[in-house]
């Protein structure tokens, strides 16, 4: 007994060792934390509960046989954020480049398996050479298992994955198919091919950093959602992320306790909208006064910014928040914003966190590559994932909402629950001049009729009264008690049952 | 008495009038330009008139625009505020000719004092004494440099229609005179449409020390004491006093009684400010007459107990002063901050924007605050960029310097750059404490510009220790949602630029107060503070503290004394781990020339492939009417231009790239 009892323990140094002082040394030195200390950070305190730790590769191909590190490459199991159950697998650079094994494999399989059944979030922590080459093709069948995981999870429980060391090749497509992306500025890459090949094959030379570091991703590609400056504070970050989670699709969002009144009135809204229909104003400052204690969890701030999406609380409850920014191309929809707030739309949806609309939307961005680039498909991304949704929708409307773009921004008539408007809202087909050019053109040679009409349409549209009438806004609102009246309109929702006919499952035009 | 008056003014000093108007009983007009629609001023009044275009110069300058607003309303009397019209003779005429009160003196004194060099010569006539120098209008700038001669170095050239520091400059020598000449007539054009210039002997490190007056029209003129206004930045003033921590008592009643000879001698009727300059013997020199309310009359109220504009009303009214000199009792001290849109650590560039967050300090019997803004306001470009007068009173000096401090801890503004740091560190300042100061204080004392290694802070730990007790109650509702509570143990908070400084936390909960070690020192830490609050108020060992507090990711950011701290506090294990983490270096901007504003680029020196040697003009920009020449920094060679000459330009947008 004894005897076994000091087998565990040198074994279990072993593990914790890693690949050894030297390769935890090298991983130091470029600024990255060990798989472990990762997990350290992330979870509470003493919560780790280690699985598969003596679990190790059988293959004797290439030397191999007497190449065995205990856990063989990463560390998996679970623990608690703030008490509450997370899986987390890590990858240990240390250990043959944290290459993915069929063992390897297997334990992060294991705890999805696990986590699935107990309705938990699966966090990985990625950093990984790529495939185990030794292996050959049973680490691309190790790939393809967590991949089938990662679908079969999706909607289920959340998926998250903080890239904080090189992830290439087949290892992208699974953090693609998990809900998020964080990245580590300087120390991650994410591609398909690196430089080398790119430049066989193309002839373009491009670093590792420029072809797929965080900085190219959150801002150009659109595949990660946010990118931190090192590992601690990308694990911290995350700490703050989950807490804003369901553990799963059988739960409804946790509720942080608050003492931010609901009634908290906001005088300065009333003066947010400037008098000018062409000047921007920031959308995050309403967002950041409306909600709890303006803590405001931003997805995405560098790509897209013409749409800002989300997670804050409202009454201690999580919200998801799609906003158009006006600061941003006026707040148009796009094809890259489009796309954006779809995938967050669903997210929502699939957890069960209510999703507050805030619009001001002139339409959508008019030009050759927008039609060449398939915004048609793009945009009914948008629409389709609004429309689909059954968690309570709250919409806003504090200034424009023209066109189409009106319709796909969580309208009434894609079941919008309560749709709300300022004063300063205007909601109609097109902007006054716009209109009038189409309606009389017979008299755009006479400036002065022109102006007559427009003035016309601005008096009859430019307000939330029309839509009023038709009753697809619910009520016109101050400003100022914003946040009491979507609190009062979310809490009237708490227990909204929606649901969508049945079938196999939809075809959002992808 | 009047039963309606017209304001003509904006922002705080027309909110200011208003109040002691409404208390008097009398409805007031607002004026505003389309940039003031939803300006403070014209929310509080009873009637609004829209009179013009966002510029001044269309608008709030416009006598036509004010007299139609004044029929419109029939308004029986105008209170012209500081600035724009109030010192416009032709307007008070204007005024007097469609038989409307003017709530100030008659054109007469408005003439003859508003111009300097005609002040100066009545002044001496009325056996007040002047600075030395020539009274007359210089031509040009070798005029200029004659002139300058005559009188002895340093001089001081400055707009004959000036005023609040724009268009003056001291110069040294020949070659700086022929360069302010210009400066000085360019800018005097610009804020004034008039480019008269006129030199005299600079005085070094003097005092700035002014007399309030107040006159009927009966004959009756009373001073109330002195204002000391030495705290200047280039010539504006940003803290003022009132008694003046120098003047003794006689000097008071020899320049109270001078200021008063003055007054009778131009018939003077209103409340007005004799400003004279105070050498270090207490010789004092008349410096120029302000026929209009001055910015900083708040505290002279506060120390006299006279409404000064209820006094100005009542004297428009024909009333005669029921205040005679014996009347005039100097109880307490008071300081005024100007609370200014700019940002101190960038050369004190203006700012303008939307106060996205605005809590100004709780008014009572020891702090007032005259603002025209609230949150969700704007500082607009048109206009000066003033937010608030901070004014405070104490028993003695040191209580209304401490009571300031206290207040700008509590002053919360988001959405613009503020000089409230600046302030803050003035006001901490062992010499501005002594008293010790002269109009060169901010110049000696900062002689490289502000920078956040002048703010004077108080014991860090002590910060830390409120920053320890935020984050357990953070913890601890965090632990609520899953009834996960635990106490944390060892903390580390760590701050400084790269991380650099540790310090060790445990923090116990004793009945309400938080028991912060902060390394071996104990911190009772006492206060309300809800998650979310922009404020923390409450008492650390017994001593009270107003801290600022955010949340900026991971970290609290709070701010005090004009300093900003940002702390992560995390368990001793976390620590170390964070103490491997890589220190980046921030992208050399070093070859770039950023715009250190946003404004206009009205012009480029430069342009490609140009040898620059350090200290050439390389663009100026335009903002808020002022023009800043921005200069090379070392020598170099121009690679790119990235901006053109009528580009609009954004804080930190690069201008040019050097090779």
């Amino acid at each position: 007994m004894s005897d076994i009892i000091r087998q565990l323990e040198v074994k279990r140094e072993a593990a914790h060792l890693g690949g050894g002082q030297r390769r935890v040394d090298s991983q130091h030195a470029k600024g990255k934390l060990t798989a472990r200390e990762r997990i350290d950070v992330f979870l509470d305190e003493g919560s780790f509960e280690e699985w598969d730790m003596f679990v190790e590769h059988d293959i004797s191909d290439f030397g191999m046989a007497d190449q065995k590190i205990p856990g063989d490459g990463v560390v998996t199991g679970h623990g608690t954020v703030n008490g509450r159950l997370i899986f987390v697998f890590s990858q240990d650079f240390t250990v043959f480049g944290g290459s993915l094994s069929a063992a390897h494999a297997r334990k992060i399989c294991k705890i999805m398996d696990q986590a699935m059944k107990v309705g938990a979030p699966v966090i990985g922590l990625n950093d990984s050479g790529g495939a185990r080459i030794q292996e050959g093709v049973a680490s691309l069948a190790g790939y393809a298992d967590v991949f089938q995981r990662n679908v079969l999870a999706s909607g289920v429980i959340p998926q998250i994955s903080l890239i904080m060391g090189p992830c290439a090749g087949g290892a992208v497509y699974s953090p693609a198919m998990t809900d998020f992306i964080f990245m580590v500025k300087d120390s991650s890459y994410m591609f398909v091919t690196g430089p080398d090949v790119v430049k066989t094959v193309t002839h373009e030379e491009v670093s590792q950093e420029e072809l797929g570091g965080a900085a190219t991703h959150t801002s150009r590609s659109g595949v990660a959602d946010l990118a931190f400056e090192n590992d601690v504070e990308a694990l911290l970050q995350l700490r703050r992320f989950v807490d804003f989670l369901p553990a799963s699709n059988r739960e409804k969002p946790p509720v942080l306790p608050t003492e931010d009144p609901v009634d908290r009135a906001e005088q300065s809204l009333d003066t947010l909208v400037p008098a000018n229909a062409n000047k921007p104003y920031d959308m995050k400052e309403l967002i950041e006064k409306v909600v709890d204690e303006g803590d405001f969890f931003e997805l995405q701030p560098d790509y897209a910014g013409n749409i800002v999406i989300g997670l804050a609380r409202m009454e201690g409850s999580t919200v998801g928040i799609v906003a158009n920014q006006p600061m941003v191309l006026a707040g148009c929809l796009d094809i890259a914003s489009s796309r954006k707030a779809a995938r967050f739309v669903r997210f929502c949806d699939c957890f069960n966190i209510p999703i507050l609309t805030f619009v001001d939307v002139p339409g959508f961005l008019p030009g050759t590559s927008q039609e060449f680039g398939g915004i048609i498909k793009h945009g009914a991304k948008l629409l389709f994932a609004f429309a689909e949704a059954t968690v309570p929708k709250v919409t806003l409307i504090t200034r424009k909402a023209y066109g189409g773009a009106y319709d796909v921004m969580s309208s009434k008539h894609l079941r919008g629950d309560v749709n709300y408007a300022w004063p300063s809202a205007e909601i109609a087909v097109m902007g006054s001049k716009g209109a009038v050019e189409i309606i009389f053109r017979g008299d755009i040679g006479d400036p002065d009729k022109i102006a007559q009409r427009t003035e016309e349409y601005q008096s009859k549209f430019a307000n939330p009264f029309v839509a009023g009438s038709l009753g697809f806004i619910d009520d016109v609102i101050l400003p100022r008690n914003t946040r009491r009246r979507l609190c009062r309109a979310l809490r009237m929702l708490r227990n909204k049952q929606l649901e969508n006919p049945w079938k196999k499952h939809d075809n959002i035009p992808l | 008495m009047f039963s309606k008056i017209l304001i003509a003014n904006r922002g705080e000093i027309a909110c200011r009038v208003m109040r002691s108007a409404k208390r008097m009983g009398i409805a007031t007009v607002a004026v505003y330009s389309d940039a003031d629609v939803d300006a403070m001023h014209v929310e509080m009044a009873d009637e609004a008139i829209a009179i013009g275009s966002a510029p001044s110069s269309e608008s709030y300058l416009v006598t036509e625009n004010i007299m139609r607003a004044i029929e419109e309303t029939s308004a029986e009397a105008v209170h012209p505020g500081y600035g724009f019209l109030s010192e416009n003779a032709a307007f008070a005429e204007t005024l007097d000719t469609a038989g409307v009160a003017f709530i100030g003196p008659g054109p007469r004194a408005i003439a003859a004092m508003g111009d300097k060099i005609e002040s100066k010569r009545l002044a001496e006539e009325a056996g007040v004494a002047t600075v030395p120098g020539r009274p007359g209008v210089i031509a040009d700038a070798e005029e200029a440099v004659t002139v300058s001669n005559d009188i002895g170095y340093p001089v001081m050239l400055k707009a004959s229609a000036g005023g609040g520091g724009k268009g003056m400059r001291v110069a040294r020598d020949d070659d700086s005179v022929r360069e302010s000449f210009h400066l000085a007539a360019s800018e005097a054009r610009s804020s004034f449409g008039d480019d008269r210039i006129f030199i005299e002997k600079f005085i070094e490190s003097p005092r700035h020390i002014e007399i309030q007056i107040l006159a009927d029209s009966h004959g009756n003129t009373i001073y109330l004491g002195e204002r000391e206004c030495s705290i200047q930045r280039r010539h504006q003033k940003v803290i003022e006093e009132a008694p003046s921590p120098f003047i003794d008592p006689e000097t008071r009643a020899a320049m109270g009684a001078q200021a008063v000879a003055l007054a009778r001698a131009v018939d003077y009727k209103s409340a007005g400010t004799v400003e004279f300059i105070v050498d270090g013997d207490r010789n004092f020199y008349f410096l120029e007459m302000n026929t209009r309310l001055q910015v900083e009359h708040s505290v002279t109220e506060m120390i006299t107990g006279v409404d000064l504009v209820e006094q100005m009303i009542r004297v428009a009214a024909g009333q005669e002063l029921t205040l005679s000199q014996d009347d005039i009792r100097l109880n307490g001290w008071a300081i005024e901050s100007r609370v200014y849109a700019e940002d101190p650590f960038r050369n004190f560039l203006p700012s303008t924007g939307r106060l996205v967050r605005y809590r100004a300090p709780v008014e009572n019997d020891q702090v007032r605050v005259d603002t025209g803004v609230g949150e969700g306001g704007e500082i607009s470009m048109f206009y000066d960029p003033l937010i608030a007068k901070l004014a405070t009173f104490g028993a003695t000096r040191d209580d209304a310097i401490a009571q300031m401090r206290g207040a700008l801890d509590a002053y919360y503004i988001r959405g613009v750059q503020h000089n409230i740091p600046f302030l803050s560190a003035v006001l901490a300042h062992p010499r501005f404490a002594s008293g010790d100061i002269s109009t060169a204080f901010i110049e000696e004392e900062y002689a490289e510009g502000f920078s956040t290694g002048d703010l004077v802070h108080d014991d860090p730990r002590l910060i830390i220790a409120v920053a320890a007790a935020i984050d357990m109650r953070q913890s601890r509702r965090r632990g609520q949602v899953n009834g996960h509570e635990q106490a944390p143990g060892k903390q580390i908070a760590i701050v400084g630029e790269r991380d650099s400084i540790e310090y060790t936390l445990e923090i116990s909960y004793d009945d309400g107060d938080h028991i912060v070690m902060v390394d071996s020192d104990r911190f009772v830490v006492r206060g309300e503070w809800r998650p979310g609050d922009p404020l923390f108020r409450g008492t650390v060992n017994d001593g009270a503290v107003c801290i600022q507090v955010e949340r900026c990711g991971t970290r609290y950011r709070l701010s005090h004394a004009g300093g900003q701290l940002d702390i992560l506090i995390v368990s001793e294990k976390v620590a170390a781990l964070n103490r491997l983490m890589p220190i980046k270096e921030p992208p050399d901007m070093s070859r770039f020339l950023l715009s250190p504003m946003p404004g206009l680029l009205i012009r480029l020196s430069v342009t490609e492939g140009d040898a620059v040697k350090a200290g050439e003009e390389l663009a100026i920009v335009e903002a808020m009417k002022m023009e800043n020449v921005l200069r090379a920094e070392q020598d170099g060679t121009v690679k790119e231009m990235l901006a053109g000459e009528g580009d609009s330009l954004m804080v930190d947008q690069p201008i040019l790239e050097f090779i």
